[in-house]
């Protein structure tokens, strides 16, 4: 007997929550990213889930095009962090407030 | 009908060109271009007058659009031309007066230094009555209006080196606006009402024959709003200070706007809504009662005055105030006919104390004259033959229309009639007081010129009096013979009644009273008039100083003015710095500053949420999206 | 008990990853080393692709070991150690007022809508998808190939695109700023005096 969608989808929530939470409470910039790793693969997870319950296999290929988009976004953002935190180092997300209103 | 074009078009041409050129063309050059305007303007009213002769008398009205003024949606009003019946009488003796007066100027104002400027003033004023009798809706009657006000002011105060003429300007002005703010709230009922303000539309369905088409409420006050206007702009009670004041203008300037035609615009105005007041007789009877009440009270302030001119004045508002009994007793023809003549005696007699006082070396004061009818003949007979036309002796111009002022008010209330009867006998008396003290009597200017215009006149003939050029008493003379003839337009007998019948496609004609009322009537009046020369002849010509005959209270007018001017100083400057400071900049201007503040404050409330740390827009994107997921759950699966 | 459990293989597999997600998740946030955060994020990963291969999706599991946890999280230990953020950070205490607590909050908002989402509301609409069938093995990357390759051709060329876009983009930002040619550098300009 398969497990019902349902429970991957809530367990792909818990995590997508854990996620979110961490990206907002942490101040290091690199754990924030994970975090948002975190919440990639909870959405990721949910995908599977879907093309599991309603047969398509249109949903792994969302996971596909998520997993590249990921890859490249993992890229870009870690060299925008080398770039500002080259100089500075112990640097968290709060420092970076020169753009307050 | 293209002569209703060249009507406007001249006096506004010379406008034009005297504004440029005047000081170029100086004097008398100017003078006489502002006089062959005017004059070409007559012309062409007399012109518009024969056509509109030709035509049959139920078609006689012709609108001339000249071009769209606003074509606002709702609101369509043309700068265009009513040509009939009433606008055509207006035009022609408003021209035809202003033609002489302005010849007349010409001697009047010679060596004043803002000669052109005069003129150039003269004849914008003529263009802006001119709007006013022949526009076709109300809001370009207003400008004419408001047009005649402002060069009222301007004339009034022409000699602004002097102190009193602005304040007397000022004065002319700002009681006429508290009038205009009236005919601003009728012309809103109007057109609240009728949704347009063209007479033609308004007045299409207002007839003797359509008892419901008005509601009593709404032809009243609309009838009382205008009237407050005309209160203002005729120089009724209570908004009548501005008149005697602004005797301070040169003497043609009271001659042409505060005796013959601006302050009969009131009466035309009138006129023109006669067939709302048919609903409204409420409004009416305040008109008549008001006119009563304006003419006795002017009248008995008039025969305590010492200035030639302000006894005119005060002369001026009582007659303005028999127009109004005329009209609002439903004698629309006798106030019409009471006005033409009124334009030219009292015109003439404005003229004439213009003369005298050129003559007199600018010398206004009754109480220095006298004698004078040796030394200035054809003004004295002109002025004599003004008198003998005011007091209502007949065959005279005055006296028929006098009386039928006075049979419309016969046939409204007896009391009406009573008051009106007494202000006649008054007029009588205080117009041979005048007379008697300028023309008859000791030579009083002799006596105070003594010892200076003794050695004066050894040098020049300064001190004497002197008879005035052609160019000033010409005008004199013809207004003279007018005075004389006027009466003839429009006679009580059979066909004689000419105004009255030329006037019948837009007034209703004047109530009917029984032949043999009219004549006792008439006898009873000018048996009055008789009493009252004799009685002011005696005493006058022999003394110049009877204190128990001229109380201090009248001398002050009733102490009118006084009060005004108390009240205005005093809770009324209060009651002004109230409305400017807490109403105008509290109020008003808070609310539209408030409306800016607030929107800043609003600002610098929201900018608090940029703190420039992004987890705290994190939170905001996780807060939107909690929201969303919360619409999601709500709605999902529907 | 345990007898009983081995009828339901699906059911252990599920736990199991599903501990491990959650244990991996949990370490990521409360990690004070970024390090141990990097690890434990390892672990979530591997959870995942348990979950992956549970779903019948076998190639995309395999993906996700080769592609996250080997190539990005040793991105992400490289750069922490490059930068040297690796010190503890003290998680304790929260300069920003007010951020913690809202942040629970909104979590426990977000995971009870999201459940209620799940288990509550129905979403699919309209006629079945005739995409494929996932029940025969070894057919899934031949299905998932002829998804990409014909259907989203487009997205997977586009794709490409931004990956070599990413890649040049970051060559340049970690770049150091550079000398223009003809400029003397700073040591040589003091040499020559100037």
């Amino acid at each position: 007997m398969t497990v019902p969608g349902a429970w991957y989808l809530g367990l792909a929530a818990l995590l997508f929550t854990i996620g979110a939470v961490g990206f907002l409470v942490r101040r290091n910039v690199l754990v924030m990213f994970m975090c948002v790793e975190l919440m990639l693969n909870a959405v990721n997870l949910t995908f599977i889930t879907f093309a599991r319950v309603l047969n398509d296999i249109g949903g792994q290929t969302s996971v596909f095009f998520v997993l590249v988009v990921a890859a490249a976004e993992v890229v870009v953002g870690l060299g925008i962090i080398v770039a500002i935190f080259r100089r500075r180092t112990g640097a968290t997300a709060d420092d970076l407030h020169i753009l307050k209103g | 009908m293209n002569a209703a074009y060249v009507l406007l078009a001249m006096p506004l041409a010379g406008f034009l060109v005297l504004l440029w050129l005047g000081r170029r063309l100086g004097e008398p050059g100017a003078g006489w271009l502002a006089t062959l305007a005017a004059a070409g303007s007559f012309v062409a009213a007399v012109v518009m007058w024969l056509s509109l002769l030709s035509k049959p008398a139920s078609s006689r009205l012709v609108i001339k659009q000249i071009f769209t003024w606003v074509p606002v949606a709702g609101l369509h009003v043309n700068f265009a031309l009513q040509i009939d019946p009433l606008s055509v009488t207006m035009a022609l003796f408003v021209t035809g007066v202003g033609s002489l007066i302005h010849l007349y100027s010409i001697g009047y104002m010679h060596g004043d230094e803002r000669f052109p400027r005069f003129f150039v003033l003269l004849n914008l004023f003529l263009f802006s009555m001119l709007c006013l009798v022949m526009a076709d809706n109300f809001l370009f009657s207003f400008l004419g209006w408001e047009g005649v006000g402002f060069c009222s002011y301007q004339l009034v105060s022409f000699w602004f080196e002097r102190d009193r003429p602005p304040a007397a300007g000022k004065k002319a002005f700002v009681t006429s606006r508290v009038g205009d703010f009236g005919f601003l709230i009728g012309m809103f009922l109007i057109f609240a009402h009728f949704g347009s303000l063209n007479y033609t539309n308004v007045f299409s369905g207002l007839s003797a024959g359509h008892p419901g088409a008005l509601a009593e409420v709404t032809a009243t006050g609309i009838a009382l709003m205008l009237f407050l206007g005309a209160v203002g702009k005729s120089a009724q009670l209570p908004l009548f200070l501005w008149l005697p004041d602004a005797m301070e203008g040169p003497t043609p300037v009271s001659a042409l706007i505060h005796a013959a035609t601006m302050v009969t615009a009131g009466v035309y105005l009138m006129s023109r809504i006669s067939p709302i007041l048919h609903y409204a007789p409420d409004a009416q009877t305040t008109i008549a009662v008001v006119g009563a009440v304006t003419a006795l009270f002017a009248a008995t302030i008039a025969c305590a005055q010492d200035d030639i001119k302000k006894v005119l004045a005060y002369s001026t508002i009582s007659q303005l105030g028999y127009m109004f009994l005329g009209i609002g007793s439903g004698g629309y023809v006798a106030g019409l006919f009471h006005m033409i003549t009124h334009a030219f005696f009292k015109a003439l007699l404005f003229l004439c104390a213009g003369s005298v006082i050129h003559g007199m070396h600018d010398e206004q004061n009754m109480k220095r004259m006298g004698g004078l009818r040796r030394w200035m003949p054809v003004t004295f007979v002109t002025f004599l033959i003004g008198w003998l036309t005011i007091s209502g002796i007949p065959p005279l111009s005055g006296f028929w229309s006098k009386d039928d002022v006075l049979l419309a008010a016969w046939h409204k209330s007896h009391a009406l009639w009573a008051v009106g009867f007494l202000t006649a006998g008054l007029t009588a008396y205080y117009m041979t007081r005048q007379v008697a003290l300028v023309w008859f009597g000791q030579a009083r200017w002799e006596e105070s010129a003594g010892q200076a215009a003794a050695e004066e006149a050894a040098h020049t003939t300064r001190g004497r009096p002197h008879e005035s050029p052609w160019i000033m008493t010409l005008p004199l003379i013809v207004l003279g013979f007018l005075s004389v003839v006027g009466g003839v337009i429009n006679l009580p007998y059979g066909k004689w009644d000419f105004l009255s019948r030329w006037l019948a496609p837009v007034l209703p004609p004047d109530p009917h009273v029984d032949t043999s009322v009219k004549i006792t009537l008439a006898v009873v009046t000018v048996a009055l008039a008789l009493v009252a020369i004799a009685l002011a002849w005696v005493p006058w010509t022999r003394r110049a100083e009877h204190p128990d005959l001229e109380p201090a209270v009248l001398q002050h007018g009733w102490y009118y003015d006084d009060a005004v001017s108390a009240f205005v100083a005093g809770p009324g400057t209060d009651l002004f710095n109230f409305d400017a400071y807490a109403v105008d900049a509290g109020v008003i201007d808070g609310a539209v500053n408030g409306v800016a503040r607030l929107t800043r404050s609003g600002g610098s409330l929201v900018r608090r949420l940029q703190t420039g740390y992004v987890r705290n827009y994190a939170l905001g994107v996780a807060a939107g999206a909690a929201v969303l997921l919360l619409y999601v759950a709500v709605r999902g699966g529907q | 008990m345990l007898l009983a459990a081995t009828h339901y293989p699906d059911w252990i597999v599920f736990f199991v990853g599903g501990v491990a997600i959650l244990t991996g998740a949990i370490g990521v946030v409360l990690s004070s080393n970024p390090v141990h955060s990097a690890l434990m994020l390892v672990l979530t990963l591997f959870g995942v692709a348990v979950e992956f291969v549970n779903q019948q999706a076998d190639f995309l599991a395999a993906v996700q070991v080769i592609v996250y946890a080997g190539a990005i999280v040793i991105l992400f230990l490289f750069v922490i150690m490059l930068i040297g953020v690796d010190r503890k950070e003290n998680i304790a205490r929260e300069p920003l007022k007010g951020q913690r607590p809202i942040a629970i909050a909104l979590g426990v908002v977000v995971l009870v809508e999201l459940v209620v989402i799940a288990r509550f509301q129905q979403w699919a609409t309209g006629a079945h998808s005739t995409a494929g069938s996932l029940s025969v093995a070894g057919e899934n990357v031949a299905l998932l190939g002829q998804s990409v390759f014909t259907r989203f051709l487009f997205a997977f060329e586009i794709t490409s695109v931004l990956l070599v876009i990413a890649v040049i983009g970051a060559v340049i930002l970690a770049r150091r700023p550079q000398q223009v040619a003809g400029e003397l550098t700073r040591e040589e300009q003091e040499a020559k005096g100037t």
